[in-house]
């Protein structure tokens, strides 16, 4: 029957990219939405030391950091290899925590500011020394929530 | 008068713009989780009560050094970070009641009742030269113990993990064994 006469020419339709850009937002938006914005530029190498018993920060938006390292190599001529204090965008030595705290407690509503966590990155090769002069500046300023970043390893069992 | 139909607009580089966005939110963002070990430091003491501070029995205090090479010493005696979780273990249960280890004193606990809560505080010392990796090696392993303690306790009394407990109820395991960790007084630990 006529009907049911093949046709001579059988292509492969195209495949509809028309849905290809709904997808893409939607990664889009699961990016924005899972991700924090990188606020600050690393100006000194943070490994942080894995510990197994971590956990997590329930609040990151009341989280201030301080970032302690050796600076990065584009800072190095600058600033030499010794382990520096970053805070923000710029190095400071231990006295200017306490600006820092202050600043950084400002930023946060009257509710909140009890529960302001500061959160030491440093590097695992870091001395002491320095972290406890952070400490220190920390406790005279009453900032006394703080965590030690650390990444979680691999339960070696 | 012929009517002018607008014409379409071609959404084909769409999924183009689209990928531009998301290359560039990829790459300004960071991905890392917010994970460490939360402590609380103690508060700095003022100046009048500096001379009857340190009124903690002997027995109720351990020790924990780290000196310059990263060595450690718990107690008196020196030893390697696999040994101290299961010093620190011993030392807040004091199982056999020994005179030497930490005592105990009945607290009354809401929802539980009396519980004997071991009085002992763990001291931390390090000094200038120890490496932070250490430290928090340390710390790891002293919050290990007490983790393992808590599960054991919740074990016990709830027949689940700690973790897995309701908020009250780890509120009450919380108050039946306290993480007392002081991070002493920054001293120099001369090497012996």
């Amino acid at each position: 029957m006529a009907r049911f006469i093949k046709n001579d020419k059988k292509e492969t339709p195209a495949i509809s990219t028309a849905s290809l850009p709904d997808i893409v937002f939607m990664m889009l938006m699961f990016f924005m939405v899972s991700v924090s914005m990188r606020s600050t530029d690393r100006m000194v190498q943070v490994r942080v030391p894995q510990a197994t018993e971590v956990a997590k920060l329930e609040r990151k938006e009341l989280c201030s950091y301080i970032y302690i390292g050796t600076p990065t190599q584009a800072y190095q001529a600058q600033y030499g290899t010794e382990s520096r204090i970053q805070l923000n965008d710029s190095f400071r030595n231990t006295d200017e925590i306490r600006d820092f705290i202050a600043a950084e407690r400002d930023n946060l509503s009257e509710v909140d500011r009890p529960f302001m966590t500061v959160s030491i990155k440093a590097d695992q090769d870091t001395r002491m020394g320095i972290i406890t002069d952070v400490k220190q500046q920390l406790r005279r300023c009453s900032a006394l929530k703080i965590m030690y970043g650390a990444r979680k390893a691999g339960k070696a069992k | 008068m012929a009517i002018r139909k607008t014409p379409e607009i071609n959404g084909g580089s769409m999924a183009d713009i689209s990928f531009l966005i998301l290359v560039f939110f990829l790459m300004v963002s960071t991905m890392d989780k917010e994970e460490g070990l939360s402590r609380r430091l103690p508060p700095l003491p003022s100046e009048d009560q500096k001379v009857e501070d340190q009124k903690v029995n002997r027995r109720n205090i351990i020790q924990v050094k780290i000196n310059s090479n990263d060595r450690l010493y718990a107690g008196s005696e020196m030893m390697d970070v696999s040994q101290l979780k299961d010093k620190i273990k011993e030392f807040l249960t004091n199982p056999y009641d020994d005179p030497t280890l930490p005592e105990k004193e009945m607290r009354e606990i809401a929802g539980l009742g009396q519980y004997p809560v071991s009085k002992g505080v763990i001291s931390l010392q390090n000094d200038r030269g120890t490496s932070y990796s250490k430290y928090i090696e340390v710390q790891n392993e002293l919050v290990k113990a007490i983790n393992e303690l808590r599960d054991q306790f919740a074990m016990q009394q709830y027949g689940k993990k700690f973790i897995k407990l309701d908020e009250t109820k780890q509120d009450i395991v919380r108050k039946a064994i306290p993480q007392s960790i002081s991070e002493a007084e920054p001293k120099d630990v001369k090497k012996k």
